[in-house]
């Protein structure tokens, strides 16, 4: 496939206005060009709502949208949809029943323009794993394997823009495990920008660089995943899941005590893992609650991961005992939920060295 | 011989104008379906009425009507025959058109009930796979409401051998032109020739009988299929 060079074209802009009846969708966003860009919310939020004005699926006047350069609804433009180089994966994954595997595969593939097709079927049923679905028809194959035929559908129509509307959500938790692991290869391997509509933040955690908070139609936050997940304003910090997540490089195992070692900017943790190619990126996720903060460095601990940071903000936590605390550990940041009572001992403030005491590193991968 | 060629000629007649007329519903009643199905218009309701009227008239009520718009005074027997086509009352075309309005409901409604049990969503996903409007009715939607055409086939084609009263107003009873089955066995009747009318009445019940089976079992069927 070819990759396109970067230039300063590379963004999504979209300005939507949207009321229906009650409820109204307000958004004004500049997006990265490529990456995984995740738009998260609870239900009612928007956030399908959004997703389907950009496919064009939906009609609201006054819109502006431009994908990395071209213009796809403004004033007086409004491409329809099947003329919008994009791919769509929908919640459930809305094969046509009267096909083939193959022939759904080759249904977006065969409508294209041979100079436009970028993506070739091998590459895509090697990279979902569905080689030896091909003959089947839809309704033989589980509720994941079709989700997975369906991304590969929408991959093979060569999108521009890859628009996926919760692909797990209709799923078990043991099917939803079966496919992360394409999606991280997917965002890894392909460079087609991805906005992803999900409520799960554990899919944000793994697969977005960019994250879009809406809350009731409105845009909360808008920003590169760990600055966001770190902002003490949002109302993702405020609850006992709060957590940021960091890309380290892997730089070494420890073979005697099964320990695999990754440098980020902050400094160096250690992870309970199997040996990973040195140099490696890999997504590790640290959690607030997990994090205690001491004044000096403490040896006498069994608590491994000891990081040097500064703290940048207090703010209230989601109960009147705690408080949450976000640090800058060069330059990355990572959130602390400790007590009211342990801010005032140590006497917290602003601007403060502190040693950041990581007990949990999930990896994510 | 039970049948003569009177009644021979009855069967051919019948099988043409049921042939002919289910023909011509598909065609027309396809769009107008597809229309009644998809549309947000305030004009839905009173056209799929219009559609369905034939369901409850009695068919002497519209083959007045008929003989009325078609006939030398009527607007469209001026506009035939100021096209030098003549009149259509007691022709074949003009039967076909009466039998198209008549059977119109049983070919229209399992089309449109078929489209609309589609939903949106294989629409849609066939336009984010580039697909426009046409390409999608023809790719999509048409193979997926088959079983509805399956149905709207046989209704249509059953309902206008079934036909009498319209035939009656219309066709009148004129041989290898306008005498369909339905009117023959009358014609039997009236002149006491029993065992003519008792072959025709029969098959055409034991006809009914294996249209509806076949309906029926198609449907069983592509219960179990997609």
């Amino acid at each position: 496939m070819a990759t396109e060079m970067p230039n300063d074209d590379q963004a999504i802009r979209a300005r939507f206005h949207i009321v229906y009846g009650e409820f109204s969708l307000a958004a004004d966003l500049t997006l990265p060009g490529r990456g995984v860009t995740a738009l998260f919310g609870h239900s009612g939020s928007g956030k399908t709502t959004l997703l389907r004005a950009i496919a064009g699926l939906e009609r609201h006047p006054g819109a502006y949208l431009e994908v990395n350069g071209e213009v796809w609804q403004d004033g007086e433009r409004f491409l329809p949809t099947h003329r919008r180089p994009l791919g769509y994966v929908f919640q459930e994954a809305s094969l046509f029943p009267h096909l083939s595997v193959e022939a759904n595969l080759d249904f977006g593939r065969k409508r294209l323009a041979a100079a436009e097709r970028r993506v070739d079927l091998a590459q895509a049923v090697e990279l979902l794993g569905i080689g030896h679905l091909l003959a089947r028809r839809p309704d033989k194959l589980s509720g994941g394997e079709r989700q997975r035929v369906a991304i590969a559908r929408a991959l093979l129509a060569s999108p521009r823009l890859l628009l996926m509307d919760e692909p797990l959500a209709a799923l078990d938790g043991k099917r939803k495990a079966e496919i992360l692991p394409y999606l991280t290869r997917l965002r890894e391997e392909l460079d087609i920008p991805v906005l992803y509509v999900t409520h799960s933040p554990d899919e944000v955690a793994r697969l977005a660089d960019h994250l879009v908070l809406l809350d009731n139609g409105q845009v909360a936050a808008s920003g590169h995943l760990a600055e966001t997940l770190a902002r003490l304003d949002l109302p993702t910090a405020v609850s006992d899941d709060a957590g940021v997540v960091v890309e380290g490089l892997v730089a070494g195992h420890d073979a005697a005590y099964h320990l695999l070692a990754l440098d980020f900017p902050g400094g160096r943790v250690q992870v309970a893992h199997g040996p990973e190619s040195p140099g490696k990126r890999l997504r590790f996720q640290v959690r607030a609650r997990d994090v205690s903060l001491s004044l000096s460095e403490r040896d006498d601990s069994s608590i491994l991961n000891r990081v040097p940071a500064t703290v940048a903000a207090i703010a209230d936590a989601d109960t009147p005992a705690h408080v949450l605390v976000r640090l800058e550990a060069g330059g990355t940041p990572l959130l602390a939920r400790i007590t009211r009572r342990s801010r005032d001992q140590l006497q917290l403030q602003p601007g403060k060295s502190v040693w950041a005491q990581i007990k949990a590193v999930a990896l994510l991968a | 011989m039970p049948f003569g060629p009177d009644d021979w000629n009855a069967v051919l007649l019948t099988l043409k104008l049921a042939g002919t007329t289910t023909l011509l519903l598909l065609l027309f009643g396809t769009p107008i379906a597809w229309w009644l199905a998809r549309t947000r218009s305030w004009l839905k309701g009173p056209v799929g009425a219009a559609v369905a009227l034939p369901l409850v008239l009695p068919p002497t009520v519209l083959g007045f009507y008929l003989l009325v718009t078609l006939g030398p005074n009527g607007p469209i027997g001026q506009l035939t025959q100021s096209l030098g086509l003549g009149l259509l009352p007691f022709t074949f075309p003009g039967l076909v058109l009466a039998s198209v309005l008549y059977s119109m409901p049983f070919v229209v409604q399992p089309l449109q009930q078929a489209f609309e049990s589609l939903g949106e969503r294989p629409l849609e996903a066939a336009a984010t796979l580039r697909a426009s409007p046409w390409d999608t009715f023809f790719s999509v939607a048409l193979p997926l409401a088959r079983p509805g055409f399956v149905t709207a086939t046989i209704l249509g084609f059953a309902h206008t051998v079934g036909e009498f009263g319209v035939v009656l107003m219309i066709g009148g009873n004129i041989p290898e032109k306008t005498r369909v089955v339905s009117v023959q066995i009358y014609d039997h009747v009236e002149a006491l020739e029993y065992t003519q009318a008792h072959w025709l009445a029969g098959g055409m019940l034991v006809f009914s009988f294996l249209v509806l089976l076949a309906l029926y079992g198609s449907k069983a069927r592509s219960r179990h299929g997609y």
